[in-house]
């Protein structure tokens, strides 16, 4: 059993990596990481609301939606369920951290349209985890993102000024770092 | 009516929501591994878009500020649940090759970018082109993208085979990093057009300047 959770953690975090081989969330690539900070600060957010609500997804679904036959409602109710979450979260960021939080507090709400935390609740239930291994689902994503976050803003800090062609700038350079990057994290499905 | 006509102009060519504004790219790197499956994903975009630009901007009154964001993802995942169950009914073999993707429209950037940049401070006509524009935009991105991949990675459009039998499929343009190198070069393309229009326009003034002197 645990040796099952362990294994779904790590082919989360590293094999199915939500943002470099599912591609789901890479909304944040190019809008927040920027820099090593910064990239560091909405990782950990974004894997806090990530795991947190996935983890409630799991259970209102388990618990109440499929009891229920009521599971066309996902959608919706996962939707609010990331919005109570991302709201304690922010709050909690406020509290805790007031300087990080006038510098991200507007990101915030882009964490909840980041695909990537919606994704992951509907990729358990797709593939009818149980509200167990959803947790463990949900803790290896939030991982997984916050790893290739922080080290593409690193990646990006590196190359900010180097001698891009005019019309690469910007964008297309992102993606193409992101691209080499995805083509590295292939590299782990041998262990599929 | 040239208002109208900006806004087609705006989402399609000018701020097409791909290549230049970079929003909504999630869907168009995972989905658009075929043509059909790319143009399947933009015309169910399309349509939540358009519905909630014109939600969103009916609503902008009622709607308190700090409320905004929260508000639209709830119109949106309505308008998403309708799309995801009408595609399960109709097209369930697009539906199932989307997967995740349908249901993911209620959070796409696009959708809520679009209500809280524009729909929310215009009226109801210029949000619903604006929608349509966009919507437009992103289907012919999506297409174009899953028509380049299709060709290179099986040598097909469409489900059709055009290449000829020698032609020698690149594979990894099925995966994900393939999507994100193929998008890369087209943003790239897309800037070099832009920036030699702009150039064009300069040059222009600059030589009316010189005929006045």
């Amino acid at each position: 059993m645990i040796k099952d959770l362990f294994l779904v953690i790590i082919s989360t975090a590293l094999v199915n990596n939500i943002l470099l081989s599912r591609s789901i969330g890479t909304g944040v690539f190019t809008k927040l990481a920027t820099d090593r900070k910064t990239a560091a600060g909405m990782g950990c957010a974004v894997a806090a609301v990530l795991a947190v609500s996935s983890a409630i997804s799991a259970v209102v679904y388990n618990l109440v939606l499929s009891r229920l036959n009521l599971e066309y409602l996902k959608t919706i109710i996962f939707v609010i369920v990331i919005l109570i979450v991302s709201a304690i979260i922010a709050v909690i960021i406020k509290k805790a951290a007031a300087a990080f939080y006038e510098k991200a507090g507007k990101y915030i709400y882009l964490t909840v349209t980041n695909c990537a935390v919606l994704g992951t609740a509907l990729v358990s239930v797709q593939n009818n985890f149980n509200v167990l291994t959803s947790v463990a689902a949900a803790i290896g994503t939030a991982v997984g993102f916050a790893v290739v976050v922080a080290v593409f803003a690193d990646v990006r800090e590196r190359t900010q000024y180097n001698d891009f062609p005019e019309s690469f700038k910007g964008t297309p350079a992102v993606l193409l770092t992101a691209g080499l990057m995805a083509i590295a994290f292939y590299g782990f499905t041998v262990f599929a | 009516m040239k208002g109208i006509l900006k806004r087609f102009y705006c989402g399609i060519i000018k701020e097409n929501p791909v290549f230049a504004l970079a929003i909504g790219l999630c869907p168009a790197i995972a989905v658009t591994t075929t043509a059909i499956n790319g143009l399947a994903m933009g015309i169910a975009t399309a349509i939540v878009l358009v519905f909630a630009n014109v939600i969103a901007s009916l609503l902008s009154k009622i709607i308190p500020q700090n409320m905004r964001v929260p508000a639209y993802l709830i119109i949106s995942a309505g308008l998403t649940t309708i799309v995801d169950m009408l595609m399960h009914a109709y097209a369930i073999s697009v539906y199932s090759a989307l997967g995740v993707f349908v249901p993911l429209i209620a959070v796409s950037g696009l959708v809520i970018g679009r209500a809280e940049e524009y729909a929310c401070k215009s009226n109801v006509v210029l949000s619903l082109f604006d929608g349509l524009g966009m919507g437009i935009g992103y289907i012919v991105a999506l297409t174009l993208i899953g028509i380049i991949r299709e060709l290179l990675a099986s040598g097909s459009v469409f489900g059709k085979a055009v290449m000829p039998e020698s032609f020698e499929p690149v594979s990894m343009l099925a995966f994900a990093p393939g999507a994100f190198i193929v998008i890369a070069f087209i943003c790239a393309l897309h800037n070099k057009l832009m920036s030699v229009k702009k150039g064009a326009k300069k040059a222009d003034d600059g030589d009316e300047k010189e005929v006045e002197e």
